[in-house]
């Protein structure tokens, strides 16, 4: 474990929410719990965003499924580390399934930031891309630099994936910035957005 | 291909009759014959599982997206749902589970009695509604009846297969 580490990676996770999304709206994006939520609400939130408040393990998952149906559009999953090293046997069951509509981006800062900082595998030996790559996802990458992230945004964003991409944070405490929280509002405002309001009606 | 039995074809009907176009499962004998009959449906997404909190939490961003899917395991996974239960829960999304019962009447196995036994109470606590299906000749009914409260009124659903219907397992003994 090395604690230090992450504290210098020049990546800084916002921006490189910023960089990914930007003011785009055609992207569906599922934000794993805890930081990754804030950081695409401090970008812009939006309605075909599902920010996560718990289920924990589960939002590479909730993304398979959403790209499932609907293939023709961009799904976007956006977690932490530690949410990601919960649910690593999802890898496998979209490996195997391989929606090329699907690219998870793990923004790891080695870090549980919402419970006091402490370590996660990632600070030690743990290479997720690594586990994505052995689980058979074709497109997998790990991005320290700002030059590393601007070679990977078309795969991340509009090639051919599945796509599994790390993108090594600084770890350091950012404004809480909390998208709303309601699930029955999030899951309403997510359905009129992409299925348009009468579609969405149940 | 496992030969489906009149049970399983019917509930595979009722599920056509819903729309129901992703199906994720931890395989389970008893959901052999069902399973295969999906796997033969080009209409239907199959979806293999690593375990079943991943069928939880992928049939609600199909729902998201605007499918419906039906999630299938053995009473054994049960288990493994109950934190990603919340999400649907508290989302209000929809969920149709179809659960075939292991550790009951005839099981050979004790290390499946504890999920077997818990099943029901562990659920209910976590916000499902209950049906079971011990009459094998009940089974499309009993399916129907839970599809049209998950899908017309956005529940989380349970359909337990009671181990008399499924058959119990003997590993070659008696």
């Amino acid at each position: 474990m090395d604690r230090s580490r992450a504290e210098a990676y020049p990546l800084r996770r916002r921006e490189v929410v910023s960089t990914l999304i930007g003011q785009r709206t055609d992207l569906l994006i599922v934000g794993g719990l805890g930081a990754p939520t804030n950081d695409v609400t401090a970008v812009g939130d939006r309605d075909n965003f599902f920010p996560l408040w718990g289920a924990m393990g589960g939002a590479a998952s909730i993304g398979l499924g959403l790209a499932l149906a609907q293939p023709s559009k961009r799904v976007l999953v956006i977690t932490g580390d530690g949410e990601m090293l919960m649910g690593m046997g999802s890898l496998a069951t979209i490996a195997v399934k391989a929606p090329s509509n699907l690219s998870v981006v793990v923004l790891d800062n080695e870090r549980y930031g919402e419970t006091g900082g402490q370590t996660t595998h990632t600070s030690a030996r743990v290479e997720l891309h690594m586990v994505a790559a052995a689980c058979g996802i074709r497109v997998v990458g790990k991005i320290v630099t700002a030059e590393e992230l601007e070679a990977a945004r078309g795969a991340i964003l509009e090639f051919a994936g599945p796509s599994f991409h790390v993108v090594k944070v600084r770890a350091e405490q950012e404004q809480m910035i909390l998208p709303p929280k309601d699930g029955a509002y999030l899951r309403d405002r997510f359905r009129n957005a992409v299925l348009g309001k009468e579609a969405a009606k149940l | 291909m496992v030969e489906a039995t009149p049970w399983q074809r019917e509930i595979y009907r009722v599920l056509k009759s819903y729309d129901v176009r992703q199906v994720a499962y931890v395989p389970d004998a008893g959901h052999a014959g069902l399973i295969d009959l999906c796997h033969a449906d080009n209409e239907m997404k199959t979806v293999v599982l690593s375990t079943e909190e991943e069928g939880v939490a992928m049939l609600s961003g199909a729902f998201l997206g605007g499918e419906r899917g039906v999630l299938l395991m053995q009473s054994s996974g049960v288990g493994n749902c109950i934190n990603m239960l919340s999400l649907p829960n508290i989302c209000r999304m929809p969920l149709l589970m179809l659960v075939t019962m292991r550790g009951e009447w005839k099981e050979f196995n004790p290390w499946q009695f504890p999920m077997g036994q818990g099943t029901k109470a562990v659920l209910e606590h976590s916000g499902s509604l209950m049906f079971r299906i011990d009459d094998a000749a009940d089974a499309g009914d009993i399916v129907d009846g839970a599809a049209r409260m998950v899908f017309e009124g956005c529940a989380i659903a349970t359909v337990q297969i009671g181990q008399r219907v499924v058959g119990a397992k003997s590993f070659g003994k008696k």
